[in-house]
């Protein structure tokens, strides 16, 4: 996969809250102290007069976008995933989830990709806790097309959304000509009998990769992109649950609460079979190059391969 | 201001104050204390400055009021009843099961204008709504009204920060400064004192009203703030918490407790008597 494409999903984010910011009006960005690295700078230049910077302070970036939505404004808030679901977690709770206000936030550096900065940036607990929110929508989106897809969906969706993006450079899976974004609803990667393997965000490119390596070995596997982790698409996970048997869920966050508890407890109620959850386990990241770091924490079509191996027996 | 007008509004805090014990009475729980120290301000906004209609509560120009301190609902929930946006019924079920009135104010709640009650948060929500005021060029004015010990919270800072750097003088907040809080006088808990200096430290423009329960200081008060610009004002008012109740008149046992009959008959008879003499 040398010669594909590579983007991080935090400047599709920028770009397309740009691209946007004409067709709706009432569109705006805040953002505390990161529009360089969250990317939001790219819409800051274009519109300077609908960003606002909260500077260092998250929780009333929180509480004024959702001012600004009672008051009929579609705010983004962004900044890095560690500080919006993490630090400000409560606020987002009881001023944005429990009113059901219409603002979008925009988390970046997100997860164990995030690299040097080590434990206190990585965040691998964000979709654990903004998926207890009720009403609130998840997505993490795997590759620019999707990420830019993902913003105009939430745009034309009237209540909270939080939205994952990535710091690192992510492959361009999607081909922007015919992919197709509905909110709630996964997407078949690929077909497969023996087994599925459910990916999110940064590790539907490694699942897809992992498949064709089983694939050679004579290994049917179906892979799901789940764009949206809340709400999940249960039709979906129950169906290949029942048609393959046996699941593997990858994602770049804690086994705790993420994807694979999702789709654990959707298998659990509607048709219970194996779900076997690759992510980053029970401890804290560490610094080093983000590539290095997938690799050592399993996030990789390497370790994908041989879970899904040893899922068969094979 | 005009003496008759005083006469109604001061009749109308009664009144809102009888709504403040019903309210905690039957749910047998709640905050009488910081409720009744904001009986007056509350009669002054609703009666005598915003522009909001009882009939038409999501009006996009409508004036905004985000109670802060939002555990005292009970008084928000009186003065909207006594304006009209529901029924006054409602008071007695309050934080009763299935009942519209929820502990702490909910926004879809007729005339509440944001979810509040866990402290600190209510002051950013209505730096957004002042904002978006801005950006429309609307014509609304936002209130918000904090209590004392509730800037204790960090956010709260960070919002006069904000309200200060985009010079949201269509802000108002006002601190209801009756000087105690759950676990004791807010000097001896972990002051925020000096409550001025602090708000003037961080851009706004400070007034303080020495009388909280005095219809012309707070009409003067609302006044200096409407003439404010490109600063947020913040209104410290120095109040009585538990005021118009002889027994919970700057006791802090009343900051979350309810009476029980014979106090809120006790009560009642209390704020009856002030009606007749108001009535004279």
């Amino acid at each position: 996969m040398a010669d594909v494409k590579k983007k991080a999903t935090r400047e599709s984010y920028g770009e397309a809250l740009t691209e946007l910011a004409e067709q709706y009006p009432e569109l705006v960005v805040l953002d505390a102290d990161l529009a360089a690295a969250t990317k939001t700078g790219i819409f800051k230049k274009a519109y300077p007069d609908r960003f606002f910077d909260c500077g260092i302070a998250e929780e009333n970036m929180m509480g004024v976008a959702a001012g600004l939505a009672a008051a009929g404004k579609i705010p983004f808030a962004s900044t890095f995933a560690m500080f919006a679901a993490g630090r400000a977690y409560e606020i987002v709770r009881n001023s944005i989830g429990y009113p059901h206000l219409n603002v979008k936030i925009g988390a970046t550096h997100a997860g164990i990709s995030v690299g040097e900065d080590g434990a206190t940036h990585q965040c691998n607990e964000d979709v654990a806790l903004m998926r207890t929110i009720p009403g609130m929508t998840v997505i993490v989106p795997s590759d620019d097309v999707e990420a830019k897809a993902a913003v105009k969906a939430a745009l034309d969706f009237n209540g909270p959304v939080y939205m994952r993006f990535g710091r690192l450079a992510a492959p361009v899976l999607n081909d922007p000509a015919t992919y197709k974004f509905e909110l709630g609803k996964g997407i078949t990667m690929r077909d497969g009998k023996d087994i599925t393997i459910v990916a999110t965000g940064l590790m539907v490119g490694e699942a897809a990769a992992a498949a064709e390596t089983l694939a050679a070995e004579g290994i049917d596997a179906r892979v799901i992109n789940i764009h949206t982790i809340k709400p999940l698409d249960k039709e979906l996970i129950a169906k290949a649950a029942q048609e393959t048997g046996k699941i593997v869920t990858v994602e770049e966050h804690s086994i705790i609460g993420g994807l694979g508890s999702a789709v654990a407890d959707c298998v659990t109620e509607c048709c219970p079979v194996p779900v076997i959850k690759i992510g980053v386990n029970d401890e804290f990241g560490h610094s080093g190059p983000a590539v290095d770091l997938l690799k050592e924490f399993g996030l990789s079509a390497e370790h994908i391969v041989e879970v899904v191996k040893k899922a068969l027996n094979k | 201001m005009d003496e008759t007008i005083k006469k109604q509004l001061q009749k109308t805090a009664v009144n809102i104050r009888m709504g403040v014990l019903t309210g905690t009475f039957h749910a047998k729980s709640g905050h009488p204390g910081g409720s009744l120290s904001i009986a007056d301000l509350l009669t002054y906004l609703y009666f005598a400055k915003l522009n909001v209609d009882p009939k038409n509560p999501d009006m996009p120009d409508r004036d905004r009021l985000v109670l802060s301190k939002g555990h005292t609902a009970p008084a928000l929930y009186a003065a909207l009843a006594e304006r009209g946006f529901f029924d006054k019924k409602e008071l007695e079920s309050l934080r009763h099961i299935g009942a519209m009135l929820q502990g702490h104010p909910c926004i879809h709640t007729p005339g509440v204008d944001m979810s509040s009650g866990s402290l600190g948060q209510g002051i950013s929500a209505a730096c957004g709504m002042a904002l978006a005021g801005k950006l429309d060029a609307a014509p609304y004015r936002v209130y918000t009204i904090l209590g004392d010990g509730e800037i204790e919270e960090g956010q709260v800072w960070e919002a006069a920060m904000f309200a200060a750097h985009y010079g949201l003088d269509n802000l108002t907040a006002i601190v209801d400064n009756n000087g105690l809080q759950i676990d004791g006088k807010i000097t001896d808990v972990c002051s925020p004192e000096p409550i001025d200096e602090k708000f003037r430290a961080f851009g706004w423009h400070v007034i303080v009203v020495d009388d909280a329960h005095d219809f012309d200081k707070i009409e003067a008060a609302f006044n200096e703030a409407e003439t404010i610009v490109d600063k947020p004002v913040a209104i410290i008012q120095k109040s009585v918490k538990g005021k118009g109740v002889s027994f919970m008149e700057n006791q802090v046992s009343w900051h979350g407790a309810a009476p029980n009959a014979e106090q809120y008959e006790q009560g009642m008879n209390e704020l009856r008597a002030a009606l007749a003499e108001l009535e004279g």
